[in-house]
């Protein structure tokens, strides 16, 4: 990857165009001047051939599934199939209105995934309205008020929340005006039974959990959580953030999950786009259908676009391939943490599912005298090994925590590399800390000073010329 | 093992890394799962196809979808995509990354997203604009709970009737259940009604108010005496507006808003039934701590090298989790490139030729219905692209139905007897004047 440091605004010169219009010259809208805008629009104006250049530079700076392996904890970045693109670009499904109706092509599409996402998930029917994970966890959410409020139970306004969660489960809580209630993890990572007990109520809405959770490992008491939220009128709602290692295996609707959500992006190989788009279809049991469909959170079908890549991932799959898909993942996974567990710290020794945690290096060098490489610090150094870095400082149970999750399309070749430049990584640190302290040493920039960042915020390109 | 081009493992593979992980079968990696719990049946799937049958499944049933010129807005615009943004967004390095949570090696989609903050600041004339939000609707509603969270002791936020009826449902569902009151400003000859802004704030208990830059009705709205209104009561303005308009349309900053949200989608975004769009949202620099979202900034690198960097990262919600007060995480970063590509090629003049086309094209096709004698206009305040008339001797269904049989989609009921018609640069003389056309045949 090379540096490469414009911004499209500085290509610009004035006069040079990147668009063509049919038709002849029309004169500007006729409108009342305080309608009309007063300010000059500061936009480039660059020529066709500066805007390919520009962003196919800023394109070489970055890292995507296509360049390399990604084992980020918890965000499931497995290949993105090319004919998924294709079908999504079709003019006939990409130039339809959102508001036709009438459009049997398009209902197919919905019923079709529909009825996969309820046989993979063991939920009856979903709503595909949500545009992302954390959406889906607000609409599940709603979902599960609106259950409470229609039948008139107002008193349940708490919600429980393992300490192992991710960051959306309380924060989408909260948007929903339910007050959070944690529940710890006991010694084994998993979700301590007897300080759950006490907190069930007639005040419970329900319980907010994702299994495997964020350790990687099993909620093996998932049978008894289940009766004993139940038991106290609430509902299970399954964070599907961390659905590959189950995908073919087990269903979250036989767990007791009452209502759920999925990350077409991650368990249905949807691309990421840098953050965005994705979809996060929310499924629930079939006494909750008709409250799923009536709880409006976009503006028309949700990400029709990533739906159609999801059905045709689902096509290409079949009910044969899909049996393998959790486990490859699952495989893969275990393999790392078994092959990297006598110089990374294992908190936990057990079977993982997707991903697991290390909870840093087991000789971070600080015996050298020098301050001892940190979790960040090997991150930052894979970066130089062409690996992009696993997810750090998640879950907060682990000071150091190093979250690895592979997917089911790594071979053994990739997970291999990746194990010898993780103990290559490890023996550097262990002789000389420094080497990674200064890491990445072979990235288009080094780290960059997010202090002044945030301290002296600079948000937009500003130019003194613009300004005159 | 059968064969599948996205699993990589040979059946040595397989047995060499079970060796390594200690166990026999791949059954053993679910030792923890209540047996129970393994799903043992058959997936009521379809057998795995080929490539070749998954493309000509899906072209069959794109084929069964009817093709229609669309004549319709209703906050989804047909605007004409330049051949260089999908190839640019299909890039792989753009499109198969992450969050960009190692700048180090995300330095494009920092850059891109540094660009599209500035383009949405320009358009809006805001301050400072986020990385982006789901869609027009979920940002409207983010805004208004950005109200009610910023002033304190104030949990009441007035909205316009004349919103998109997607933006106000929206806005709705998120308000009901974080407990937020909403109440309506009533609309008056088309418009967002300041006497009833006046009489609505008057109460003493609002945080916000959310009006349209251009409303459901096409009509371009005129806020004057809007911000002294609200800002005497110390609330927040709010302006929900198409970004593509702002070309030449005043802008929320120039009305003295306060946050400016909308839809990305008119920025040469395909109508794609309703989504992959991407929201926007821009706030002057006093509001940028209750800004949801994710921000990039820019700073050095420790070689001083100019870079970027996803940054203010305390507002969000992995760190403050429960006291949160946004949820929002990924949201729509590849469309946002989608919309840097589109307003980089397009410039500003183009954005304005882009408005005048459309604007010629609408008032071409408004002038030749009402010169049928069948419609009444909505009102005579001026619209741009989309504007909204009644139609006599005919339901709005019933017209819209017969126009749909006839090819094209247009005529969106709009409430009251009203129906919506749009058009854009897109749509040729032919196109107007085939639609004219079938008008006068339905209507005769």
């Amino acid at each position: 990857m090379k540096y490469y440091d414009k911004l499209i605004f500085e290509l610009s010169k004035k006069g040079r165009t990147g668009y063509t219009l049919p038709g002849g010259n029309v004169d500007a809208p006729a409108l009342p001047a305080t309608l009309c805008r007063q300010s000059d629009l500061h936009l480039p104006e660059v020529s066709e051939v500066d805007v390919v250049r520009h962003y196919t530079n800023l394109s070489q700076m970055n890292f995507g599934v296509d360049t390399g392996f990604y084992p980020l904890g918890s965000c499931t970045m497995k290949y993105n199939p090319k004919i998924n693109e294709e079908i999504a670009a079709m003019p006939e499904f990409a130039g339809l209105h959102p508001l036709q109706k009438n459009l049997p092509g398009v209902k197919a599409v919905y019923e079709g995934m529909d009825r996969s996402l309820a046989a993979i998930t063991g939920m009856a029917h979903f709503t595909f309205k949500p545009c992302a994970g954390a959406h889906g966890e607000l609409t599940g959410l709603m979902i599960m008020r609106e259950y409470h409020l229609r039948r008139g139970d107002l008193a349940r306004t708490k919600i429980i929340v393992p300490d192992s969660a991710h960051g959306t489960n309380p924060a989408s809580a909260a948007v929903c005006g339910l007050e959070v209630v944690e529940v710890k993890s006991n010694a084994d990572g998993l979700v301590d039974v007897e300080s759950l007990k006490p907190l069930l109520g007639p005040d419970i809405a329900g319980i907010m959990m994702t299994n495997p959770n964020t350790l990687g490992l099993f909620e093996s008491e998932i049978k008894e959580i289940a009766s004993l939220i139940h038991g106290c009128g609430g509902l299970l709602y399954y964070d599907g953030a961390n659905m590959n290692p189950l995908l073919g295996v087990v269903r979250p609707g036989d767990m007791g999950f009452d209502i759920m959500h999925l990350n077409l992006h991650k368990t249905f190989s949807t691309p990421h786009g840098g953050g965005g788009p994705g979809s996060g279809p929310v499924g629930v049991k079939k006494e909750l259908a008709e409250i799923a469909d009536s709880v409006c959170v976009s503006g028309f079908n949700g990400n029709f676009g990533v739906i159609l890549r999801a059905y045709a991932y689902i096509l290409m799959l079949g009910k044969e391939n899909v049996k393998l898909a959790g486990p490859l993942a699952t495989l893969g996974a275990n393999y790392i943490k078994e092959s990297l567990k006598d110089a990374f710290k294992l908190p936990i020794q057990r079977v993982c599912k997707h991903e697991f945690v290390f909870d840093g290096l087991v000789d971070d060098g600080s015996s050298t005298g020098k301050p001892g490489a940190t979790t960040l610090d090997v991150a930052k150094r894979l970066l130089d090994f062409g690996f992009h870095a696993p997810t750090i400082y998640f879950p907060l149970l682990f000071h150091q925590a190093l979250m690895i999750e592979p997917t089911e399309t790594e071979s053994k070749e990739t997970l291999d590399a990746f194990i010898d430049i993780m103990h290559k990584i490890a023996k550097e640190a262990a002789a000389d800390p420094d080497i990674l302290h200064g890491a990445p040493h072979n990235a288009p920039i080094g780290r960059p000073d997010e202090t002044t960042a945030a301290r002296n915020p600079i948000l937009k390109f500003f130019d003194e010329q613009c300004a005159s | 093992m059968p064969k599948f081009p996205y699993f990589p493992h040979t059946d040595e593979d397989i047995k060499q890394m079970l060796e390594k992980a200690g166990m026999s079968s791949l059954e053993d990696l679910y030792s923890d799962v209540p047996s129970d719990f393994i799903y043992r049946g058959e997936y009521d799937l379809p057998e795995a196809k080929s490539e070749q049958e998954v493309r000509d499944f899906f072209a069959g049933l794109a084929g069964k979808n009817p093709k229609l010129k669309v004549f319709a807005g209703c906050g989804a615009y047909d605007h004409y995509t330049p051949s260089v943004i999908p190839y640019i967004t299909s890039r792989s390095e753009f499109l198969t990354a992450y969050t960009p949570y190692q700048p180090e090696i995300s330095q494009g989609t920092l850059r891109y997203i540094f660009e599209y903050q500035s383009m949405i600041c320009a358009l809006t004339g805001m301050d400072v604009s986020n990385a982006s939000m789901y869609d027009g609707p979920t940002a409207a509603a983010e805004a208004v709970r950005m109200a009610v969270t910023s002033v304190r002791k104030k949990n009441a936020v007035l909205i316009s009737e004349t919103l998109l009826p997607q933006v106000r449902k929206v806005v709705e569902t998120y308000a009901k259940y974080y407990g937020t009151q909403i109440r309506y400003i009533k609309e008056e000859d088309g418009q967002t009604s300041l006497a009833s802004l006046k009489e609505g704030i008057a109460a003493g208990d609002v945080a916000g108010i959310l009006v349209p830059s251009v409303n459901m009705y096409g009509i371009i709205e005129d806020h004057t005496g809007f911000a002294d209104t609200v800002h005497e009561q110390k609330a927040l303005y709010m302006v929900y507006c198409d970004p593509s308009v702002l070309a030449v349309v005043r802008t929320p900053g120039e009305w003295g808003a306060d946050v400016a949200v909308g839809d990305g989608q008119p920025l040469g975004i395909p109508l794609c039934y309703g989504g992959p769009y991407v929201g926007f949202m821009a706030c002057r620099m006093e509001h940028v701590r209750k800004l949801p979202g994710r921000i990039v900034g820019e700073t050095r690198d420790s070689e001083g090298k100019r870079c970027f960097v996803l940054t203010l990262q305390a507002r969000e919600q992995h760190i403050r989790r429960e006291k949160a007060t946004s949820n929002i995480c990924s949201n729509e970063s590849l469309m946002a490139l989608w919309v840097t590509v589109y307003a980089s090629l397009m410039g500003p003049e183009g954005l304005k030729e882009v408005n005048a086309k459309s604007y010629a094209n609408a008032h071409k096709l408004y002038y030749a219905l009402m010169k049928t004698g069948r419609f009444e206009s909505k009102s005579a305040l001026p619209f741009l692209k989309e504007f909204a008339l009644k139609p006599k001797g005919i339901t709005p269904e019933a017209l819209h139905k017969a126009l749909e049989d006839r090819g094209f989609f247009a005529a969106i009921p709009a409430g009251d007897g009203f129906v919506t018609f749009c058009a854009t640069e897109k749509r040729s003389d032919e196109d107007i004047e085939s639609l004219i056309n079938a008008v006068e045949e339905v209507m005769k």
